[in-house]
């Protein structure tokens, strides 16, 4: 169920943060800007607010800054006219974990321009060098004053550009590991301290340029793979801010006003409206209304709450406004919400062991080996210390992990482009992988296979459109079911809302009531279904049946999800009636009602142990169990922030069909990196010999290296031209 | 073969200013918003005083 909040004439000067050189200034996520027209116009509108200093959007991220003059700036100033305009705008705070994260892709951009800068300018004084050594026309007095300008140009920039792998090389070191950053520190640094003593012995090997140019293929590898969690993480910041951008604190002098969540203290008192989520966990204090808990426990049917009950975070208030005193402090503060998102779910499943990993841990101690024999065979054969040094730096280069390193981001990141274009968010590349290996689906009912909001059903005609005017005038989730059912149209006269009862109003000059049985004085019949009555003063009382929907493909998806050999599955903690239903309108033979998160969980662990890799598809608190449990969890955008941090992949949206699509594009990605591993293995099998045979040198092997890259990269890039076909 | 050693310090700096100029859009945030940036060229009276 997504909620969009009412923040206009709300205080949110919380938000606000303190500008350099003064004033002050507030950051805004917009919904629905995406052209020059959009962008002029927001522009134009927020910056003639009296007291902005200026309006500045960004069309990639979505995100207005706005920066107000001084001690001035009204947000909901803001906020009320960017909604007039018909962009709804939502506070958003960045927090450190994602400035940080921009820093340190900042950082991989120059170091990649200066390898990329090193690599250019080398040749010019390396390519006379090479030329040279054929023709024999280079004198050697030329060739070491070239050899010293190489030196000048590349010696620098390697080590700046190399800083990345040898930072995390030395961290891996120090923990008492190696990592594939091991071999490339080792490999780079032994062909320039080989280069230098060539130099200086006015040798002829010197391979500088060999150096730098295997940095800045590297460097490719580590932006594109830094791209890709950079744009998962703030897709992933957007949602937080769209979900629960604030709560509403209750001041001292009583004035209400809007906080980020993480501000938020125990003891504070909260004002929650109905239609809003609970933001953290409380008591009510005063007020009465009914809780959805569909997200919760997976049940449609709302509960009463009344001043005493506990209410639990994430649960929606339906009918009436309640004050509640927090009991626990928010632990869902932005900052800490963001990082678990994306990194939970990879966290969680832990045990799982990456491709590139597993070919790591058999790559890294093969080729150290090898080196190493390399270089002691090399001397004990009689080829000299200088002579067996350098066979082994150019078998460290000619092995460069760069199917590892770069062929498995390329191909990850076309897959989650593909992919974020399609409204599906992939937190890993070790998502999309496990994601390829599911051979079973596992679907909940509430929110995935059905809409998650009621819909009237088999309602007469006629009655709806008599109880459509009390309906218009309030605010409950199941009164506008059944507004949206009857359409537009006026609004009863006289209407007294009684909070978590009902409405009572004059509907064509009669009196007549909208709500619960007990209200409108029916009898109360025990029923599985959530329901209103509706009935005149002294007349008959007539019944209006609510029901989820299942999603518009939701048949479709179940089948095309068959089609792919997948079995699917129905665990759903609703009661049986519902979950039958649904079960039989999409073909599912295979279904259990009832279900507690704990029996959720035990089931997949049933059938993981039984040999089965299940892909878990739920949107509840009481499917997080079992997303965590799974091999591959799914989440859609409009679910709670715990399952979508125990999940691997967001899809937005209101189509299953995301699920079908991800698995197929999860399935190609891993066929496109099983392909480029078995080229680089080929590649390896006839490369390594020659290197160890002393048949080519560093800057042929640079040469190989590079060109076996291209050929990874252009596979990968291949899974984009598939996709458009179809 | 003289020119050389004029010619090649020469390129070498040429290179270096380019990537000066490169350092300096990555810094002064040049490519945080392309999209917005290719959008606002159309516009008739452009804002871009620095934020």
């Amino acid at each position: 169920m997504a909620l969009t909040y009412d923040l206009s004439g709300a205080d949110l000067s919380g938000f606000l943060r303190p500008r350099e050189g003064g004033g002050r200034s507030l950051e805004l996520l917009v919904k629905g800007a995406r052209c020059a027209n959009c962008l002029a116009k927001i522009e134009r509108e927020v910056g003639a607010l009296p007291g902005v200093a200026q309006a500045r959007m960004n069309l990639t991220t979505g995100k207005l800054v706005v920066a107000f003059d001084g001690g001035a700036g009204d947000p909901a100033a803001v906020i009320r006219t960017l909604d007039e305009a018909g962009y709804p705008a939502t506070p958003f705070d960045p927090g450190q974990a994602l400035a940080a994260h921009d820093r340190e892709g900042r950082r991989l951009a120059l170091a990649l321009a200066v390898a990329g800068f090193g690599a250019g300018n080398v040749m010019m004084f390396s390519v006379p060098v090479w030329a040279g050594l054929f023709g024999q026309e280079l004198g050697p007095a030329t060739r070491v004053l070239m050899q010293w300008l190489s030196a000048v140009i590349a010696a620098p920039c390697a080590l700046y550009a190399g800083m990345p792998f040898f930072e995390s090389a030395w961290r891996s070191l120090r923990r008492g590991r190696a990592n594939m950053d091991v071999p490339i520190s080792i490999g780079v640094i032994l062909t320039l301290l080989i280069s230098f003593v060539e130099t200086i012995l006015h040798g002829r090997d010197a391979y500088f340029d060999a150096a730098v140019s295997l940095l800045f293929l590297l460097l490719i590898g580590r932006w594109l793979d830094h791209q890709l969690r950079a744009k998962a993480r703030s897709a992933a910041a957007d949602l937080l801010a769209m979900q629960a951008p604030a709560a509403v604190v209750v001041g001292a002098d009583g004035a209400e006003r809007h906080r980020p969540l993480s501000e938020v203290a125990v003891g504070d008192l909260l004002v929650v409206r109905p239609g809003e989520r609970i933001p953290v966990d409380g008591v009510v204090v005063s007020g009465q209304s009914a809780f959805d808990n569909a997200l919760l426990t997976g049940e449609t049917a709302p509960v009463d709450v009344a001043p005493g009950s506990a209410c639990q975070a994430g649960a929606v208030n339906l009918s009436g406004t309640l004050k509640i005193r927090a009991t626990a402090k928010s632990d869902d503060s932005a900052l800490a919400a963001i990082a678990r998102l994306v990194e939970a779910g990879a966290q969680s499943k832990s045990r799982y062991v990456r491709l590139a990993d597993r070919a790591a841990a058999l790559y890294v101690p093969v080729v150290h080996s090898l080196a190493a024999a390399t270089f002691v065979g090399g001397w004990a054969l009689g080829l000299g210390p200088r002579e067996a040094l350098l066979r082994a730096a150019t078998v460290l280069i000619i092995t460069c992990p760069c199917a590892l390193g770069l062929a498995v981001p390329a191909v990850q990141i076309t897959a989650s482009g593909r992919l974020f274009r399609r409204g599906v968010l992939v937190k890993s590349g070790a998502a999309l992988e496990r994601l390829a290996e599911v051979d079973q689906v596992v679907l909940d009912k509430t929110g995935v296979l059905t809409e998650g909001r009621p819909r009237l059903i088999d309602a007469p005609p006629a009655v709806v459109a008599l109880a459509a005017p009390l309906a218009r005038a309030s605010a409950h989730p199941l009164a506008r079911a059944l507004a949206a059912e009857a359409g537009p149209g006026p609004s009863a006269e006289g209407v007294v809302e009684f909070t978590g009862q009902g409405v009572e109003g004059l509907v064509d000059g009669r009196r007549a009531r909208l709500g619960r049985a007990a209200f409108v004085g029916a009898p109360s019949v025990g029923s599985s279904e959530t329901e209103l009555w509706f009935g005149f003063d002294g007349d008959t009382k007539v019944r209006l049946r609510f029901s989820d929907h299942l999603r518009a493909d939701a048949v479709q998806a179940v089948a095309a999800l068959r089609k792919r050999g997948l079995s699917v599955r129905i665990l759903s903690g609703d009661v049986a009636g519902p979950v039958e239903r649904a079960a039989r309108e999409t073909g599912i033979d295979d279904w259990r009602a009832g279900l507690t998160p704990a029996e959720k969980a035990a089931e997949i662990e049933a059938a993981t142990a039984a040999g089965g890799k299940v892909l878990m598809v739920g949107d509840g608190l009481n499917d997080t169990a079992a997303l965590a449990k799974a091999h591959a969890a799914m989440a859609p955008g409009t679910s709670l922030d715990a399952s979508q941090n125990a999940a691997d992949l967001i899809f937005s949206g209101d189509d299953l069909m995301a699920v079908v699509d991800a698995i197929d594009v999860a399935r190609a990605a891993r066929k496109r990196a099983l392909e480029n591993f078995g080229f680089a293995a080929v590649y390896n099998a006839v490369a390594a010999p020659a290197a160890v045979l002393g048949l080519i040198n560093p800057l042929i092997a640079a040469l190989a290296m590079s060109g076996s890259s291209m050929v990874v990269t252009l596979n990968a890039l291949r899974m984009n031209l598939t996709g458009r076909a179809r | 073969m003289n020119i050389v050693l004029l010619l090649a310090p020469f390129s070498v700096l040429l290179a270096l200013a380019g990537l000066a100029a490169f350092w300096w859009t990555v810094k002064s945030g040049q490519y945080d918003d392309p999209m917005g940036d290719a959008a606002r060229i159309l516009a008739d009276d452009p804002d871009d005083r620095p934020l």
